[in-house]
């Protein structure tokens, strides 16, 4: 009887993991009896090449939705740490010191975030909305609204390298997911992040510096999306101002897709990955189908739509959703 | 219990505390002695909350001393006081629902090892023990305490002040919102803390309660402390018309003239 317990409770917490990767698994299933060409490596290694920046953005957004935040303005950090990087190579700094450059440019606008957020309160949709056509303007006042192309090779390998059958931007991402598992589920930022979410005002009375802990959840945020600008402009050899717009809704599709709550306190890496791969294997396979894009635009918004509602109905259920008899 | 000759664990001296206009605490002295029960009764506005938030760090008083051992303090945060000693089981529990027993037992004192990693089974370990001490039956410590009981939560958030190693534990109504089986259970919970060396604060609206038990009851009017009183050497009605006000003597008078006479 414990042990059924026990099941139900890990039933219960990895449902939406759970349910995904069957869906995930279905699919593949479904598109490698419609397509020969679907299982090939070739494809599959363009499936986890497009899945890999996705996964990089979604790491970040997943802890800061996990505080029942919000980062509407990581798709223009992708940007602005692009062209930050573009415009010092050209003026001479070397490969590593623009890309380190680059990374803290896009820390700076996380930690902005943060530190509204966190500081004066703020609600983090407005601040990021904000902060999203602040940083979108830096980037076009930097280039002058024109794309800066032409990098070296030293720079363009971690977008179009060879690393074995793999390239950087899935090793990164690969990277990035494990050490983002790592911190959620292990340290005590993980364990305040679902925290903040769940009970801010708990970790404050509990004399936690929760304020510190939620303006680093941001910088992360901000970082990862940044590493995610290192990836498209040395995958594209060019850095474009208007580079990564909508990144921010396919980064938090995939978060809520993949069972973080959008109120906070529950959240998992792994789903976050999952879903991203389940996103790249549904426009790969509707490519495939010959299926024109205007109706996979409108299968992923329905299959999101689906996800919400179910996992919305479940929570219904779930603790810490004010149904609770106390 | 107390005994005058002992040093208080705590001693509040002259607190006030306004807020705009309203005077919510106004020179208010207590002293709080380990191994008593310490019940403070009082009408909604009394001042009741306002003295326990500044003693919990939520709060910063105008004026006043909190007094801990040789030191005294004029404010505290919430990690300062907890450092002290002071924890509180808030009415509302201040428990993360969403997460598991023993991650809220541990919420902010979570061991680490290399440094780094939280170490989930010594937290398991330490929290099975506290529980099992306080006869707090909880079927699994990974259960996020919003699917328990009222009784069981009280319980994860009494749990959290002991591991805190409060010297004094404050009680915000620990039983307002529980069935009869569910309170008696906190009550033990109590008298066994009391017996194990705590200096133990309850604030409740409970009168047959407070009488069952505590050793002193400090009443509040107005911001005031109107008395306090050996539990045993009082009767119901007394403290009833403390909380009142004397019927008499109207409402006009102010309850600062009580508290002399009272004691």
């Amino acid at each position: 009887m414990k042990q059924f317990n026990r099941f139900l409770l890990i039933w219960d917490q990895k449902f939406s993991q759970i349910l995904l990767g069957l869906v995930l698994f279905t699919t593949v299933f479904l598109l490698s009896l419609a397509s020969p060409f679907f299982m090939t490596w070739d494809n599959w290694r363009n499936i986890l090449d497009q899945s890999a920046l996705q996964v990089i953005i979604a790491v970040g957004m997943t802890f800061v939705i996990c505080t029942g935040g919000i980062d509407l303005s990581v798709g223009s950090v992708t940007a602005l740490s692009g062209v930050c990087m573009a415009a010092a190579m050209h003026a001479g700094v070397s490969v590593e010191m623009a890309v380190f450059g680059g990374i803290v440019a896009g820390a700076f606008v996380g930690m902005s975030n943060g530190l509204l957020v966190s500081r004066l309160n703020l609600n983090p949709f407005i601040v990021t909305l904000g902060t999203m056509a602040v940083a979108r303007g830096v980037a076009l006042i930097i280039t002058k609204g024109i794309p800066i192309y032409g990098f070296s090779r030293e720079f363009t390998w971690w977008g179009n390298g060879h690393i074995g059958p793999l390239n950087p931007p899935m090793l990164t991402a690969v990277f990035i997911a494990l050490l983002g598992a790592l911190v959620l589920n292990k340290t005590k930022l993980g364990y305040y992040t679902l925290a903040l979410g769940g009970n801010e005002e708990a970790l404050r009375r509990s004399g936690v510096a929760y304020k510190l802990y939620k303006l680093i959840v941001y910088t992360i945020c901000g970082i990862t999306a940044a590493i995610g600008g290192l990836v498209v402009t040395a995958r594209l050899n060019t850095a474009e101002p208007l580079a990564g717009s909508m990144f921010e809704l396919d980064a938090i599709a995939a978060v809520v897709l993949g069972g973080t709550d959008m109120k906070g306190g529950r959240g998992s890496i792994t789903g976050t990955v999952t879903a991203c791969l389940l996103l790249g294997v549904l426009r790969n396979g509707l490519t495939i189908l010959s299926i024109p894009s205007y109706y996979q635009q409108l299968a992923i918004g329905v299959i999101i739509l689906v996800a919400i509602i179910i996992s919305e109905l479940r929570l219904k259920n779930a603790p810490g959703h004010g149904n609770i008899i106390h | 219990m107390s005994n005058q000759s002992i040093k208080p664990t705590i001693e509040i001296a002259h607190l006030s505390k306004s807020f705009g206009n309203i005077e919510a605490l106004c020179d208010v002295s207590l002293e709080i002695y380990s191994g008593e029960i310490l019940a403070i009764v009082g009408d909604n506005g009394a001042g009741k909350s306002t003295l326990i938030k500044i003693l919990s760090g939520a709060l910063t008083a105008d004026q006043g001393q909190i007094i801990v051992g040789d030191k005294s303090y004029s404010s505290l945060s919430p990690g300062k006081a907890i450092g002290l000693g002071i924890s509180t089981v808030y009415q509302d529990l201040a428990l993360v629902d969403c997460r598991d027993v023993a991650s809220n037992i541990f919420l902010g004192w979570e061991p680490v090892y290399a440094g780094f990693f939280v170490d989930k089974r010594k937290m398991q370990k330490e929290a099975g023990k506290i529980l099992a001490d306080l006869q707090i039956n909880i079927p699994s410590l990974n259960t996020p305490v919003g699917l328990l009981s009222g009784g069981q939560r009280q319980g994860v958030a009494v749990a959290r002040a002991i591991l805190q190693g409060g010297k004094v534990i404050i009680f915000d109504e620990p039983t307002a919102a529980m069935g009869l089986q569910e309170s008696a259970k906190v009550i033990k919970l109590l008298l066994k803390l009391r017996e194990e060396g705590i200096a133990v604060i309850v604030i409740s609206h409970n009168l047959h309660q407070v009488f069952e038990i505590s050793d002193r009851i400090c009443v509040m009017r107005h911001g005031r402390v109107a008395a306090i009183c050996k539990t045993k050497e009082s009767l119901p009605s007394q403290i009833v018309e403390l909380i009142m006000g004397a019927p008499d003597k109207g409402a006009c008078v102010a309850a600062g003239v009580y508290s002399d006479e009272a004691i």
